[in-house]
């Protein structure tokens, strides 16, 4: 089944800016799927028309096989949206706001009671549940939109930048809780700047630029077409100034160390194999590419 | 989907915020009722004598209806365009946006609050009252449903304002430079009868008068204009506005790009 169904979406906002010129997305049930785009390329025009939050000026959404427009209230119950922003009231205590959020998609005071309670433990803030909102950190405050995104529980997530701001070892936390979530059969589109996070977590990829989706493929097929590789390798023994390994560009970049750039049809046995290279007491070989981030900007740039 | 859970929560949620500020939304309409009542019931008030058309009631007795709605009429405006644009201001209105309540629901929810406002403070104000003058209520029933049906009308008149607000000025320009003077003007200290001719047509256009004089019929049995008029009024406005403002969230006016 199609957890999120997008045909033809156009949107162009009152000051004439055309935010999306009629983009087609397709992401299956049980995905982890990234949607990357640079800023103002059009990801969160199209997160917002998806959670209501902007007017779409023509196209269709289907969310688990419901036409938003045909069956507004039971689209909306398979969808739960974390946005970039901050969207709660900073007076509210943290439960009280949780259960609100519970209370506007129908779900009983009772029924939310107890995934608030099983939500804010999995995230480690259950100490915080009658804490002022605005007494958070930034890092607790996303977690808070993460539980009020899935009070629901919904089939469809949607995160705009979940980790924006917060501290490497919660980032590494979340997607832990993120992993979790998705085996459990909960669809999920990220949006993100830390292409790291998405070459990690998705499977699957569509890249909009300037309102178009410019790539729609899987992680794998796409950083297949990387062009060339950047490994940094290090050596307990002074690299010789006038180093050359035959078929491989090199850089010396200290006495004790070097990078080389690997074509993605060359072998690194290749390299490996070569009698320069064999001399070397090589003590560590690091890849220098952020994979995604190269394919990233390469596509991005081509436009 | 529930939308009777979705439409208690909100009203629930907008109950606890007034609660929560009560020191902002019951405790200055009691300080001023009693302020209006000293000095224009007890010191001025009492040099005053009787309203033509309200013959045997005291000045205060006269004004005790006019104060509830003054009341009534600015808190639940207030309450409502404040809770709106405060929950646009901080983003809070995607809560709701994003989730599936139907427009309905969120109409009523938001005036939900309104009207719990309006009539706590009615009953603040009826209490405050009792402590310089005594009066009895003409028709309970009837006073009750007209404190109810002006707050549902200036609450759906609030979100309206909450709608279209972008700072916070634009929810204290429509209070303080219109609804204000014409709540002043519509009959609440005085009868209409001892206006002049020309100021009694600027009076008599006030659609605030019938709906004070509405009330004042609820509760003193008398009124010095047909009450059904005001009744009559208060439902076309009611009705009409909260068509307008169903619309608005409909088309997501002031709320989505």
């Amino acid at each position: 089944m199609k957890a999120l169904e997008i045909k033809n979406l156009k949107k162009i906002y009152a000051n004439k800016v055309e935010a999306l010129k009629g983009i087609d997305l397709i992401v299956e049930s049980g995905d982890f799927f990234a949607l990357l785009g640079p800023n103002g390329a059009g990801k969160s025009t199209t997160i917002g028309i998806i959670s209501s939050l902007v007017n779409k000026d023509q196209g269709s959404i289907s969310i688990c096989g419901v036409d938003i427009d045909e069956n507004f209230a039971l689209a909306k119950t398979k969808l739960g949206v974390v946005n970039q922003e901050f969207n709660f009231s900073q007076f509210e205590k943290v439960r009280d706001v949780i259960m609100a959020q519970a209370g506007y998609y129908g779900v009983s005071p009772k029924l939310a009671s107890a995934r608030t309670e099983k939500y804010l433990k999995k995230l480690g803030i259950w100490d915080k549940r009658d804490v002022f909102i605005r007494e958070l950190s930034g890092g607790q405050k996303r977690r808070v939109m993460i539980i009020k995104a899935l009070i629901h529980e919904p089939e469809l997530l949607i995160l705009d930048e979940p980790t924006a701001g917060v501290d490497i070892e919660l980032r590494r936390g979340l997607w832990d809780f993120l992993i979790d979530i998705n085996k459990s059969g909960t669809t999920i589109i990220l949006t993100t700047h830390y292409l790291e996070e998405a070459e990690n977590l998705c499977r699957n990829i569509a890249i909009i630029d300037d309102g178009t989706i410019i790539e729609n493929t899987n992680m794998d097929a796409l950083l297949k077409k990387l062009e060339n590789q950047v490994f940094t390798i290090e050596t307990n023994q002074n690299v010789p100034e006038n180093l050359k390994i035959n078929g491989f560009n090199l850089t010396v970049e200290d006495e004790k160390k070097f990078s080389v750039v690997v074509p993605k049809d060359v072998s690194m046995n290749t390299l490996f194999e070569n009698n320069s290279f064999k001399q070397l007491q090589v003590t560590n070989i690091k890849n220098q590419t952020n994979r995604l981030e190269e394919l990233f900007l390469n596509l991005t740039s081509k436009k | 989907m529930n939308h009777l859970q979705s439409l208690k929560t909100l009203s629930y949620v907008q109950v606890r915020r007034i609660l929560r500020i009560w020191i902002q939304t019951i405790i200055p309409p009691a300080i001023t009722t009693a302020l209006y009542f000293l000095i224009f019931g007890e010191l001025i008030g009492s040099r005053i004598g009787e309203m033509p058309g309200y013959e045997g009631l005291t000045y205060l007795e006269f004004m005790v209806p006019g104060l509830i709605m003054l009341a009534v009429i600015t808190n639940s405006y207030a309450n409502v365009a404040s809770a709106f644009f405060g929950a646009k201001f901080q983003k809070a209105i995607e809560e709701i946006l994003i989730s599936p309540m139907a427009n309905w629901a969120i109409l009523l929810g938001f005036i939900a609050g309104g009207i719990a406002r309006g009539v706590l403070v009615g009953i603040v104000v009826v209490l405050v009252s009792l402590f310089f003058t005594n009066f009895g209520i003409s028709n309970i029933f009837l006073t009750l449903f007209s404190i109810l049906l002006t707050s549902t009308l200036f609450s759906i008149l609030g979100l309206i304002n909450g709608v279209y607000a972008r700072t916070f000025d634009d929810i204290s320009i429509i209070p303080t430079f219109v609804l204000t003077p014409l709540i002043y003007l519509g009959g609440i200290f005085y009868s209409v009868e001892i206006l002049s001719d020309q100021w009694q047509f600027f009076s008599k256009i006030n659609p605030i008068l019938y709906i004070v004089n509405f009330f004042r019929y609820a509760m003193l049995g008398t009124s010095e204009i047909d009450p059904a008029f005001g009744f009559i009024l208060i439902c076309i406005f009611t009705v009409g506005f909260f068509a307008l403002a169903y619309y608005l969230l409909h088309k997501g006016v002031g709320v989505k790009d």
